[in-house]
């Protein structure tokens, strides 16, 4: 028989036995002719949101279409950084709910998805900066999150090998979320894969999304590479793609995408405990519990479908690190990929309606998409079961820019490239 | 990637800055749907996934304004023009058809 509850007897007693008895840990389903809720996107958002929908707001028919495969898209192209330290009220709010489903979410998924809150440590390098960040501090604690504001001796127990004594870019301090980390990121897709197939969600790779069929206004299915599915609701998560697939729905959407890079070192011995990014400049990395330092920085800057980047962002990203942790110059980069990223023009995400009925949306999550996973999944599911936005996410409208109720945390106004 | 800037020869990525879709016009101020239309010219993209005419400043070259047609997908260059060159032929255009 197979195991499909992992604990500490199904690891004993598959130890005994040779590991011969693990089954899959989803089912390769097969596309019904129709369901009550297809997702298109089997990324973190697509299959969070499967999930939730299942255990929340079920019993519904569910299938999750994916293009390629479980784990193939920005779910596994991330660094790992999981945190909810938000200026604005329109995203504190979700992004901390978010930081509470992690908390929760290896007992929710029955499934060991690495969460570890180590600490995510923002550094500051001038009197502004610390101003700047004690209004943002302040912001999360009013909101009830965690935020310390740190002078430049608490940084220095805490990473004592940074170079405090830059010329240009000195040390003054840092802004902590304790509770903020990283988790297991490849883990979270197939966790939330396995716990939503458990509860009768098909998950169908391979199958792209060829195009919507209407009828009047209103939705009725999918055409995809594997035959018509015909379906009462429609969300897309398929961020990276948005434009593309909103585009076979007749929309034009506030958002661009953008090629972002993320790079790992060969594994050192243990050497960076938390997570920490560097103020003057763009750099932020942990190391990975087997001992790879995962790092990036910026976007290359323009339009881009193509997942790999170009060598000056590659040039930029290194010298910040060396100018954050100089003892790092002689470690060798291992890997170093791009992902595409949906930057919407302020921002800040989109979980709303479609003008189309039926049809929502999940896109714009510019680069923090990772950390918003959990949240996401469950405020879109929420939308899409009850066509009533969550309490946390009500900000996140389509029609924003058209109102004037941008939510633009950088302050950068429309530009995508500048989130 | 490298940009052929017609004044200065190709130039490594590094010297350009990057500001986005080419083709959006701004729209005429006195229209009846105004409204809509700047909504649209400011925040709506059409983001193809194959060719792109898109605008690169050459900031640490001649500041020319630059038009680049790019597929965005392999990131192969197929034409770069001055801005103004463009603006120039299109007023003409333009102009033909009055």
């Amino acid at each position: 028989m197979s195991w499909s509850h992992y604990s500490i007897f199904s690891v004993l007693r598959e130890s005994l036995r040779g590991h011969t008895g693990w089954g899959p840990a989803w089912r390769d389903a097969a596309p019904k002719s129709d369901y009550d809720v297809v997702i298109v996107g089997g990324g973190g958002h697509g299959l969070a949101t499967a999930f939730y929908l299942a255990k929340h707001y079920g019993p519904l028919r569910i299938a999750v279409v994916e293009k390629g495969w479980i784990g193939g898209g920005n779910v596994g192209r991330n660094t790992t950084i999981v945190r909810s330290n938000y200026l604005l009220p329109g995203n504190i709010p979700f992004y901390e709910l978010s930081m509470q489903l992690w908390e929760q979410l290896e007992h929710e998924l029955n499934y060991n998805a690495m969460v570890s809150q180590r600490g995510v440590l923002n550094l500051y390098h001038s009197d502004a900066q610390r101003d700047a960040f004690a209004r943002r501090g302040n912001a999360m604690r009013l909101h009830g999150v965690d935020a310390e504001l740190l002078d430049q001796d608490a940084v220095r127990k805490m990473v004592p090998f940074l170079n405090f004594e830059n010329g240009r870019f000195p040390i003054h301090g840092g802004l902590l979320q304790r509770r903020g980390g990283t988790v297991r990121h490849d883990a979270v897709a197939w966790g939330y894969a396995r716990a939503a197939d458990k509860l009768g969600v098909d998950i169908i790779q391979n199958c792209e999304v060829k195009g919507f069929k209407r009828e009047g206004d209103r939705i009725v299915g999918v055409e995809t590479t594997r035959g018509y599915i015909g379906a009462r609701k429609i969300g897309m998560a398929v961020a990276g793609s948005s434009s593309r697939v909103a585009a076979m729905a007749g929309l034009r959407l506030p958002i661009e995408s953008h090629v972002l890079q993320a790079f790992v070192s060969e594994a050192i011995k243990p050497f960076i405990d938390g997570v920490v990014t560097f103020g003057a400049g763009h750099f932020y990395i942990s190391q990975s519990d087997k001992g790879g330092l995962v790092f990036g920085g910026d976007l290359d800057g323009y339009n881009s479908y193509a997942q790999r980047g170009n060598l000056p962002v590659v040039e930029d990203v290194c010298e910040g690190g060396m100018a954050l942790m100089p003892r790092i110059g002689r470690v060798r980069l291992l890997r170093h990929w791009g992902g595409i990223m949906d930057m919407s023009m302020d921002g800040s995400p989109i979980i709303d309606h479609t003008p189309v009925q039926g049809l929502y949306i999940n896109a714009g999550w510019c680069y923090g998409g990772f950390k918003a996973t959990p949240a996401s999944g469950l405020c879109f599911a929420h939308l899409i079961a009850r066509d009533a936005p969550h309490p946390v996410a009500k900000a996140y409208r389509l029609d924003r820019f058209a109102t004037g109720h941008a939510i633009d945390e950088k302050g950068m106004g429309p530009h995508p490239n500048l989130h | 990637m490298r940009i052929a800037c017609p004044y200065c020869g190709e130039r490594s990525l590094d010297e350009f800055l990057y500001s986005g879709d080419a083709t959006v016009k701004r729209p005429d101020f006195a229209s009846p749907t105004a409204t809509e239309e700047f909504v649209s010219y400011v925040y709506e993209r059409t983001n193809p996934p194959g060719m792109h005419r898109e605008l690169w400043y050459h900031a640490a070259g001649c500041h020319a304004w630059l038009v680049v047609t790019r597929g965005v997908a392999t990131h192969q260059i197929t034409s770069v023009e001055a801005a103004r060159e463009v603006a120039l032929k299109e007023k003409s255009a333009t102009k033909d058809t009055k």
